[in-house]
C-alpha cells in the first residue's frame, strides 16, 4: 500500500487475559479523506479496535496498516501521522486550554515560532478563544470534548481517530463537532475514523458505516446502502388505548412482519404495500389509532436485521454482562 | 526532533500544577518548619546530654526539614504521576512524540525546581532565626546541591510507586510508611546518644539517619567528608533505584507499539 491517509485493517484480533475476543477478526478498508463511521453498543469492541489502530495496544493477530505504515512495526510513524481523541476526553484540570495546547504541540514536535500562533488557530476554530486562559476544571463537557479535538489537530494529522466524540453532549454541541469534523474532511482532506453509538451520529456524519458486535464486523457499507439492504420501510400505529394494543398488533400483522417496540405497534411492510394502504384498511375496518407514521428504513433496523437485537437492546444487555477484562 | 523541549514541557506542566494547587505547595513549606520549632523548643534540654555535638537543638534540628519537605516531594510527585494514569492522560502523552525518559525526566526536572524552592525558603527561615553554617557559605551552597539531589531521588521513589501502583490514593496510604522511616532515625538525637538499644541499631541501619546526619555535618560540624560521603552515597543510591525501577514501571505504564 502506498503511503496514503488511509487504513487497512486485516483479520485483526485482540484477545484480552481471562476475557472475550474483544475484537474477533474484523477487515476494514478507510479510504483516504473518508469519514468512516464504526457503530457499535458499549463493549462491542470499538474502543479496543481504536486503541490497536492508534498503536496503544498491540493486536493479538491480524495486520492493522494507517497511512500506510504497520500499526506494529511502525507505531512512532503511525503516531506522527495521526490525531486521536479518545473516549474519556483526558485533560489536566489544573491547566488551562492555551497551556494544554502549548503542551501538546511541543510534544508532537511542532516548531517553536509556530506554537503560539497554532494554538490561537484551534483556540478560535473550536470557539474556546474566550476561555483559553481558563482553567479546564471550569469547562462544561462539550468544551472538553472541543478542547480534545483540538489537541489531536494540533500537529494537522492526516488521520484522525474519535472514540466516541460526543457522547453525553448536548445536542448543541454535539451538532457544533459534527460541523467540525465535516470541515476538516472538506478542507484538509483528513481521514476520520469515529466511533459512536448513535445512530444518527453515522448516519449524519459518515461516508461509510461499519457495524460492530460482540467483535465481529456484522455490516458495512454507506448509510444508504445499508438501509437499502433492509428495503422496505415500517408502519407504526399509536392506540388511543393501550387496550386497544392487541387488536391493532393482528390487524396489522396482515400487512408486514411485527417488529418488537414498547412505544407503538409496529410492523415492517412487505413489498408493494405503502401507508395508503394502510390508512385505508384501518378507515375500512374502523380501527381506533391516535397516529399512524410510516418509517424509512434506519441504521437501528439495519443492526435488527444483522444480529436479530435493537442497539438499544445490545447495549443493555453488555452492561449486565459480567466481564473481567485484563491486558 | 531533540528532546530538551519534551523534557522543559513536562517539567513546566509539574511547576504549574504543583503551583496552582496551594494544598501541595503551603504544607511542605510549614509542617517541616512547624515541627522543627516543636522539637526545638520541648527538646533543647537534650543539649545538656554529655557528648551533645552543640548547644542550640535548632541549629540540631535544622537538618530534618530538608528530609521531610523531600517526603511531600514523594508525594506530591508521585500522586501527580498516578493521576495521570488513572485519568488516561498518559495515553494522550503515550500518543505523542514523547518519549518514555522525557517524561520521567520532565517530571523529575519539575520536582527538582520544586525542592530547591523549598531548601530556598527553609534556609530563609533557618538563618532568620539564628541558624549559623559552620561550613559557611560554600556549605550552603553544597546543601542547595544535595536538596537538589534528594528531592530528585525522592521524586523518583514518587514516580515508581505511581507508574506501579497506578493510583493516587495508594500513594497517599504510603505516605506515613515513608514517615516512619523518618522517626526511627536520628532526626532528634545523635545516634551515640540513642539509649534504648533496638532504636539505636534501627537509626543505624535506616538510611535516613545517614541523609539528616549530612545536611547535620554542614551546620553544625563544618566539613565532615565521611558524613557528607555517606549522605551524598545514600541519596544517589536511592535516587538510582528508585530511577531505574520509575523507568521500569513507566515502559509498562506507557503500552505502545
Amino acid at each position: 500500500m502506498e503511503r496514503d491517509n488511509g487504513i487497512e485493517v486485516e483479520g485483526l484480533v485482540r484477545e484480552y487475559k481471562k476475557g472475550p475476543r474483544a475484537v474477533d477478526g474484523i477487515d476494514i478498508t478507510v479510504a483516504p479523506g473518508e469519514i468512516y463511521g464504526f457503530l457499535g453498543p458499549n463493549g462491542a469492541g470499538k474502543s479496543t479496535t481504536v486503541h490497536v489502530l492508534t498503536t496503544l495496544l498491540p493486536p493479538t493477530s491480524g495486520t492493522a496498516r494507517v497511512g500506510g505504515y504497520d500499526v506494529v512495526k511502525d507505531g512512532p510513524k503511525v503516531r506522527g501521522l495521526i490525531g486521536v481523541a479518545l473516549q474519556e476526553a483526558a485533560l489536566d484540570p489544573l491547566l488551562t486550554g492555551r497551556d494544554h495546547l502549548r503542551l501538546q504541540a511541543t510534544l508532537q514536535g511542532v516548531r517553536k515560532d509556530h506554537r503560539a500562533a497554532r494554538a490561537e488557530e484551534l483556540l478560535h476554530r473550536v470557539g474556546l478563544a474566550d476561555a483559553a486562559d481558563r482553567k479546564v476544571s471550569g469547562y462544561s463537557g462539550g468544551m472538553k470534548r472541543r478542547l480534545d479535538l483540538a489537541l489531536a489537530l494540533v500537529h494537522s494529522p492526516r488521520i484522525l481517530f474519535l472514540d466516541e466524540p460526543t457522547t453525553g453532549l448536548d445536542p448543541q454541541s454535539r451538532t457544533a463537532l459534527w460541523e467540525e469534523v465535516a470541515l476538516l474532511r472538506r478542507e484538509d482532506g483528513v481521514t476520520v475514523f469515529l466511533t459512536t453509538q448513535y445512530l444518527e451520529e453515522a448516519d449524519v456524519l459518515a461516508d461509510r458505516v461499519g457495524i460492530i458486535d460482540q467483535g465481529k464486523l456484522v455490516a458495512e457499507g454507506t448509510p444508504a446502502e445499508l438501509k437499502a439492504e433492509i428495503g422496505r420501510p415500517s408502519v407504526h400505529a399509536i392506540p388511543h388505548r393501550d387496550e386497544d394494543r392487541p387488536r391493532i398488533a393482528e390487524f396489522l400483522a396482515q400487512f408486514g412482519e411485527p417488529l418488537a417496540s414498547t412505544k407503538d405497534v409496529a410492523v415492517r411492510l412487505r413489498s408493494g404495500l405503502g401507508l395508503t394502504d394502510i390508512v385505508r384498511a384501518v378507515d375500512r375496518n374502523g380501527i381506533d389509532v391516535a397516529d399512524l407514521e410510516l418509517r424509512a428504513p434506519t441504521l437501528d433496523d439495519v443492526f435488527l436485521a444483522k444480529t436479530g437485537r435493537t442497539l438499544e437492546g445490545a447495549a443493555e444487555e453488555v452492561a449486565e454482562r459480567p466481564t473481567k477484562r485484563r491486558r | 526532533m531533540s528532546s530538551l523541549p519534551q523534557v522543559g514541557a513536562i517539567a513546566r506542566r509539574s511547576i504549574l500544577r504543583t503551583s496552582r494547587q496551594p494544598a501541595s505547595v503551603i504544607p511542605p513549606l510549614i509542617f517541616p518548619m512547624a515541627l522543627m520549632a516543636v522539637n526545638a523548643g520541648g527538646l533543647r534540654s537534650s543539649t545538656n546530654l554529655p557528648g551533645f555535638p552543640t548547644t542550640s537543638f535548632l541549629a540540631f534540628a535544622f537538618a530534618v526539614p530538608f528530609i521531610q519537605g523531600a517526603l511531600f516531594s514523594t508525594m506530591n510527585a508521585g500522586t501527580d504521576l498516578a493521576r495521570d494514569v488513572q485519568t488516561g492522560f498518559i495515553n494522550r502523552l503515550s500518543l505523542t512524540a514523547l518519549r518514555d525518559w522525557a517524561l520521567l525526566t520532565g517530571q523529575l526536572a519539575g520536582v527538582v525546581v520544586l525542592g530547591v524552592f523549598q531548601v530556598i525558603f527553609y534556609l530563609g527561615v533557618g538563618l532568620t532565626a539564628g541558624v549559623r553554617f559552620e561550613s559557611g557559605p560554600a556549605g550552603i551552597a553544597v546543601l542547595l546541591v544535595y536538596g537538589a539531589i534528594v528531592s530528585l531521588s525522592f521524586g523518583a521513589l514518587g514516580a515508581w510507586l505511581a507508574f506501579r501502583t497506578g493510583s493516587g490514593e495508594a500513594i497517599q496510604a504510603l505516605f506515613p510508611v515513608l514517615f516512619v522511616f523518618l522517626f526511627i532515625s536520628s532526626m532528634n538525637t545523635p545516634r551515640n546518644l540513642i539509649g534504648v538499644d533496638w532504636f539505636r541499631t534501627a537509626a543505624t541501619l535506616n538510611p535516613v539517619s545517614y541523609m539528616i546526619e549530612c545536611v547535620r555535618s554542614l551546620i553544625i560540624t563544618g566539613w565532615d567528608f565521611q558524613a557528607l560521603a555517606l549522605g551524598f552515597g545514600f541519596v544517589i543510591a536511592l535516587g538510582l533505584i528508585c530511577l531505574t525501577l520509575a523507568s521500569r514501571a513507566l515502559r509498562t505504564r506507557m503500552t505502545r507499539t
